[in-house]
């Protein structure tokens, strides 16, 4: 009788690679280039926001706090605590384990600092959860030019990785180290009195453990009553990635804005991915705006992905990570956001409530849902996923 | 023919472009370009009518954050200075007026506030950022120019008007 | 033969108009009196950062592709 990869037991917490703040191939998210003016520190600001994920068996949902406060003149500081609450019972949890709970903890500080039309950032982000830990740290310059007309940005950052496994909330081993490099260009251009133009361009270099130690492959096997069984992924350990995109803002005459981008991503795993954008502003009654959003992302599989491969140990490298699949994906979003100038305390200048949510759908066209059960492997139905994504947040400016 | 009039036009082009690169600069020591604009006041205002006072130009507009920071100082100075012989203008540049209305409504100022619907103004001083501020001597030359605001500078303005009252 | 050097000489008339003007550096054509959309906070690529890089991480997590999601904006122009 053949054995599963591991023990039922041992591999009980599928972390959807999806719940960390690292994604497949590790790296946290970090908006390097969101540097809106050059010649102007941020605005002071903080948000509290509820954030809720639920679809494909998953539930994420937790707090943001973001706090943001100049120093003096020239110095603009930034905190934020973020926790991600994940009860997983996941296509892959379910294939191989059980359902989980587990919590994820993010903090994020920055500094910035002004000298003349020039805006120098560096920051630090910590994220930890039970089986992966995150270190990155960042730093840009934002140059602002031609009468303010241009903003051009440069960022780097630098991640560490500690990749482990664990077993219901309990840490069995550690499995490797990732490592990650960005390095991003960013121009903020006025084209017309009501148009902007924004354009990005990213690499990436992440070489180590990139992939999750608790998604294994499928293959073929006669001996299985199910007719195929899991084996374990295999990786390269280097991955190199290039995105650019693409920004248009304009302002309709009526008071509203409409916005569309596009971005495309290819990489050294032969993903090659589409993403398009569209949104719409529309202020209302004085005190209220609501927004509008569409995005529709297309990507194409890695050259070493499969659901289902003809035997064990078939090729070099071999993944069946969903995230590496062929897929499409479908998102609408609407928003509400209500402006008011609280009487007290005073130093508050004015908040807003707001509440935006998105219903995406995600189908895949080569992962099948293995859980439905077929008489021919390979041939169950195709996977996809419908989320609701909500986040209810309310922000105060002093 | 035709050749010559483009030669012509060429040659006109030119001239008037080499004119308006030397037809320059609003910058201290400069005489501060005559202008006459609409008032809030409803009696229009001009530059010549104020010659011989210390006058502050202070171009701003209502959805400019740092320019309505500055309004409520700008009066205080106004307040304080005017009966010494010092006099504020405060240009709002903004092709609608509503807006600059409703602000100056919950934010009343007693200093005159011009209307520059059609820019003129803002070109002819060369306004390059938001806020500006020009400080005119008594003598009706531009003596000191502010780019933007920030909480602070109102001490320097304060210094700059001291300096050109005492002359 | 003679429109041939005619266009000559009017190309140089043109350039030699353009270099009078003393070959100034680029002059912002949105003048910053002129920025009150740009300004208007709707008008900016990311009006709630806590919330564009919360789903700009729920994409990412899930998918392939990431990076070059960064928003600059054009603002008021104002200091």
């Amino acid at each position: 009788m053949r054995l599963q990869l591991a023990p039922r037991a041992l591999v009980g917490q599928f972390i959807t690679q999806a719940m960390r703040a690292t994604s497949a191939l590790g790296g946290v998210v970090v908006a390097l280039i969101a540097i809106t003016r050059a010649d102007v520190l941020p605005e002071d600001r903080t948000d509290i926001m509820f954030h809720r994920f639920d679809g494909g068996g998953v539930t994420v949902e937790g707090p943001s706090v973001l706090v943001r406060k100049k120093i003096g003149d020239s110095f603009s500081a930034s905190y934020q605590y973020y926790v991600d609450l994940i009860t997983s019972a996941s296509i892959d949890v379910l294939s191989q384990a059980s359902k989980y709970k587990e919590r994820r903890t993010q903090n994020n500080l920055g500094v910035d600092y002004l000298h003349g039309n020039t805006l120098y950032s560096i920051g630090f982000i910590n994220s930890d959860e039970p089986d992966y830990k995150s270190n990155t740290a960042f730093a840009s310059v934002s140059q602002s030019m031609f009468g303010d007309l241009t903003t051009v940005s440069f960022g780097f950052s630098r991640g560490w990785d500690k990749v482990g496994e664990v077993d219901h909330g309990i840490f069995q081993k550690y499995v490797g180290d990732a490592d990650h490099r960005t390095w991003s260009v960013g121009l903020s251009q006025v084209l017309t009195r009501n148009m902007l133009l924004g354009l990005n361009f990213e690499t990436d270099e992440n070489s180590g453990y990139l992939r999750s130690p608790y998604r294994g492959v499928r293959f073929v096997d006669p001996s299985s009553a199910r007719g195929y069984s899991f084996g374990q992924a295999n990786t390269p350990g280097t991955r190199t990635g290039n995105a650019a995109s693409a920004q248009l803002k304009y302002y309709l005459p009526w008071h509203a804005a409409v916005d569309g981008s596009y971005r495309f991503y290819n990489d050294t795993w032969g993903i090659q991915a589409n993403t398009t954008k569209l949104g719409y502003t529309q202020p209302i009654w004085g005190s209220l705006t609501l927004d509008a959003m569409a995005r529709y992302y297309w990507q194409t599989h890695a050259t070493f992905y499969s659901d289902l491969f003809p035997f064990e140990n078939a090729q070099n490298f071999e993944s069946r990570d969903r995230e590496l699949a062929q897929f499409h994906s479908l998102t609408f979003g609407l928003g509400a956001s209500y402006e008011f100038h609280p009487a007290w305390p005073r130093f508050i200048e004015r908040g807003s409530l707001n509440l935006d949510v998105q219903r995406m759908r995600i189908d895949y066209q080569d992962f099948h849902n293995n859980l439905l059960s077929s008489p021919i492997p390979g041939d169950e139905p195709l996977y996809s996923i419908n989320a609701s994504v909500m986040q209810f947040f309310i922000s105060l400016w002093y | 023919m035709q050749l010559n009039k483009v030669k012509i036009s060429a040659l006109i082009l030119a001239l008037s472009l080499s004119a308006m690169a030397a037809a320059s600069s609003v910058s201290p020591g400069s005489a501060a370009p005559a202008f006459q604009l609409p008032a809030a006041s409803g009696t229009p205002v001009g530059l010549g009518d104020l010659k011989g006072q210390v006058i502050l130009i202070n171009f701003w507009a209502s959805w400019c954050g740092p320019c309505r920071q500055e309004m409520p100082i700008l009066e205080q100075m106004y307040r304080k200075y005017k009966p010494a012989g010092f006099t504020l203008l405060g240009v709002n540049v903004e092709p609608k007026s509503a807006d600059a209305v409703g602000f100056l409504k919950s934010t009343p100022v007693s200093f005159p506030i011009l209307f520059d619907t059609e820019s003129k103004v803002s070109t002819l001083y060369e306004v390059s950022g938001m806020p500006s501020t020009v400080i005119v001597d008594r003598k009706g030359k531009v003596r000191y120019i502010h780019h933007g605001y920030k909480a602070g500078d109102e001490s320097e303005y304060l210094d700059q008007i001291r300096t050109l009252m005492r002359e | 033969m003679a429109n041939h050097q005619a266009l000559k000489r009017t190309c140089a008339l043109l350039l030699a108009a353009v270099l009078l003007t003393g070959c100034s550096p680029i002059q912002p054509w949105v003048k910053p009196y002129e920025r009150e959309h740009l300004a208007d906070p709707i008008m900016s690529f990311d009006r709630n950062p806590i919330a564009s890089v919360y789903l700009d991480h729920v994409y990412e997590v899930r998918e392939g592709a990431h990076g070059a999601t960064g928003s600059v904006g054009g603002g008021c122009g104002c200091n």
